[in-house]
């Protein structure tokens, strides 16, 4: 179980600075939704007001992740609210999701990190692939926060191409014998549990949960990352570590197994997103309204007007993107290649209003004082992880060419 | 305890306030709407929190057209069991509290919880109204409470200090800050709140008695003015002959 939160060098204590934020919304998509979309997005948005606007710069200056917040997430539902209630989830639909993971990205794409891992990468997996008798184990404790899983995919040497992993797994009887490493794995030195892709010894990707205890297993913490700071990214060494064949998820082979999480994931952070955008235009719109130069308000000069103008724009429409693609999902019919195109189109998005919010700062775009520098940072990772920006381009060009081009 | 809970729909408080019809109504357009924060942090979860203790039940009621399902849905969320929208413009203070008065004596409620005020028209009517209605004692501004069998011991806010009466069921009360501590709603609520009964009531008849004529906003406010600190006399002067203020 995680701890309480109490940080190594003192307390964090919350700031009194109220956070402003208000949504946007200049296409009355508001419209489109339901109520129970609205009032989850709202529920959400409180609760980051409360518990995450007033640490979370000093977490992500010193690095640290805020672990009391998993238990926050829990409770107010945001690990696998897509899930099935009777595994632990919350039984909402896809645009519910998507929402819950804006309104914590407007956070900080840390804590909706430590969400998407939780609920899209390894609650999903275990509701799709693992044994009745798996998921009555681990898919409760999962939602209420008692359990913290993260996703062993990307290896040292295989990133972009996951399918040439070396991590692997031998028949011994009743278990696998695992080893191999993982590197890059959100909440993995927290975790206790991980949600493991290997190779067997007919070269075939297969999935299971490894737990913290099994001998032969450690999740070592990965320093100096100046990209989602209050997020806590690890390492998986699996030495000779015994994985009980119970614990293997028994049908699902090969790559299609952990690109169907990543697809969840992905659409996920194609909403999320937007909350990060979003916040950094609430800031801006705000700030140069307030900021005065040569006798009157920065907004009140073109190429500002440019800058806001543009963001808005671009955030709308990225908005609608997520809506028809929340859309489709709902029916099941949103294709991979589909959510690749609105994770990069929005990611990119964000990472760009971002920037161009930081110039509308000034000096005081680069400060702690405000959030845009910090999201900024953090959506360089967004814009790698779950799929390179580039490598989701590829996805779509094979997509509308029918020719590969990773090889 | 079978306990009613009024809530109303406000702007959101960061909300451009205008006003239409040569400034007798008001401007909805674009405008995001709450619950309003006195019904949803204190009386609603003051009642819940009774029924959590006691047993018994919440059930929320809202006078207002279906556009206000939303927030009615909330407080499902939020944890009330069952909700009453009567299908009828809010006209005024009057028209709605009787409507919820006509409601609560015909299900027979052992308390009406409400905010001490909307935060938009802050009028501090409809509680009063209920509880003339009802012929039920009225507690206003409620900063805490405890209910022992039928009766109730609450603490109200007054000038400068606290009152403390005690009241017997059936009654009404206004909550102010400190009756209870916001709630979240949950995304397992939200979706059990999708399966509570929300009822719709047609209005009874009533009168407005009070019609709202003519809005106005504030005047803006004024450039500041700095005064050099050592020049008391304009400092003084600019008091008395410009803000009038001494
Ligand atoms: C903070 C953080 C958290 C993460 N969390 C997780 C996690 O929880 N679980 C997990 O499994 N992984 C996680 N990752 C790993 C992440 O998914 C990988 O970093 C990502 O897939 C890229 O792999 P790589 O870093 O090895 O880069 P590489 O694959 O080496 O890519 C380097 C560059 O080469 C480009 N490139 C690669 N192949 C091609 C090609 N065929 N054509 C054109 N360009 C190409 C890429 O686009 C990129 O620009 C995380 C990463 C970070 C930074």
């Amino acid at each position: 179980m995680p701890d309480t939160g109490q940080a190594v060098n003192g307390t964090i204590e919350k700031r009194a600075r109220e956070d402003k934020f208000q949504g946007h919304d200049y296409y009355a998509i508001d419209e489109l939704l339901e109520d129970d979309h609205l009032i989850a997005r709202d529920a959400v948005r409180t609760w980051v007001k409360q518990e995450v606007s007033p640490i979370i710069e000093e977490y992500a200056e010193r690095a640290e992740c805020p672990k009391h917040l998993y238990k926050g997430l829990a409770e107010i539902g945001a690990f696998g609210p897509n899930i099935p209630a009777e595994y632990g989830g919350g039984g909402m639909d896809e645009i519910a999701y998507g929402l819950i993971m804006q309104e914590l990205e407007r956070g900080d794409s840390g804590i909706r990190s430590m969400a998407s891992v939780q609920g899209s990468l390894v609650m999903y997996p275990i509701w799709k692939y693992a044994s009745e008798e798996q998921k009555r184990k681990y898919l409760p404790k999962l939602g209420n926060g008692d359990f913290i899983g993260c996703f062993g995919l990307t290896e040292p040497d295989h990133g972009s191409n996951p399918g040439g992993m070396v991590t692997n797994i031998k028949d011994d009887g009743d278990a696998y014998i695992l080893n191999g490493a993982k590197m890059w794995i959100t909440n993995s030195p927290v975790a206790d549990i991980a949600v493991v892709w290997a190779k067997d010894e007919e070269g075939k990707i297969r999935g299971m949960v490894v737990e913290k205890d099994m001998p032969g297993f450690s999740a070592p913490e990965i320093h100096g990352k100046w990209s989602l700071r209050a997020s806590i990214t690890g390492e998986l060494v699996f030495e000779d570590v015994r994985v009980p064949k119970a614990n293997v998820f028994p049908e699902i082979r090969g790559l299609r197994g952990p690109l169907s999480c990543l697809s969840k994931a992905r659409f996920g952070i194609a909403w999320g997103a937007i909350g990060a955008a979003m916040d950094c235009y609430d800031s801006a719109l705000r700030y140069s309204l307030e900021r005065e130069q040569f006798g009157r308000p920065i907004g009140g000069f073109q190429l500002t007007q440019k800058k806001l103008a543009e963001m808005i724009t671009e955030i709308t429409k990225a908005q609608l993107l997520a809506w028809r693609l929340g859309t489709l999902a709902n029916k099941g019919k949103a294709t991979p290649a589909q959510i690749s195109m609105a994770k990069r189109n929005n990611v990119h998005m964000a990472l760009e209003v971002a920037r161009e919010a930081r110039q509308i700062h000034g000096g005081m775009g680069i400060t702690s004082e405000y959030p845009v520098m910090r999201h900024m940072m953090n959506l360089e990772t967004v814009l790698t992880y779950e799929g390179t920006h580039d490598i989701h381009l590829l996805i779509t060009g094979h997509d509308v060419t029918g020719l590969n081009a990773f090889q | 305890m079978k306990l009613l809970v009024c809530v109303s729909k406000t702007p959101e408080t960061t909300a451009k306030i205008a006003f239409t019809d040569g400034d007798t109504q008001f401007d909805a357009t674009g405008v995001q709407f709450i619950m309003n924060p006195y019904d949803e942090w204190y009386a609603l979860v003051r009642a819940l929190e009774l029924k959590e203790a006691q047993g018994g039940s919440v059930t929320v009621i809202n006078v207002g057209p279906a556009s206000n399902d939303t927030i009615i849905r909330k407080a499902l969320a939020i944890g009330a069991d069952e909700a009453v929208r009567v299908d009828a413009e809010p006209s005024s203070s009057m028209f709605v509290a009787q409507q919820i008065a006509a409601y609560a004596k015909k299900e027979g409620f052992d308390a009406v919880f409400l905010g001490k005020e909307t935060i938009d028209y802050n009028g501090s009517e409809v509680g009063a109204m209920v509880a003339e209605l009802m012929e039920a004692p009225f507690v206003s501004y409620a900063s805490h409470m405890e209910m022992d069998g039928d009766t109730a011991t609450i603490t109200r806010d007054i000038e400068g200090g606290s009152e403390t009466v005690e009241v017997k069921a059936p009654f009404v009360l206004s909550a102010a800050k400190g009756l209870a501590e916001q709630r979240i709603a949950n995304m397992r609520g939200i979706m059990m709140a999708k399966r509570k009964p929300l009822k719709v009531e047609a209005p009874v008849e009533a009168d407005d008695l009070a019609v709202a004529v003519h809005y106005e906003l504030p005047p803006k406010k004024g450039d500041v003015k700095l005064i050099d600190p050592e020049d008391m006399d304009e400092l003084v002067r600019l008091l008395h002959e410009e803000a009038k203020a001494i």
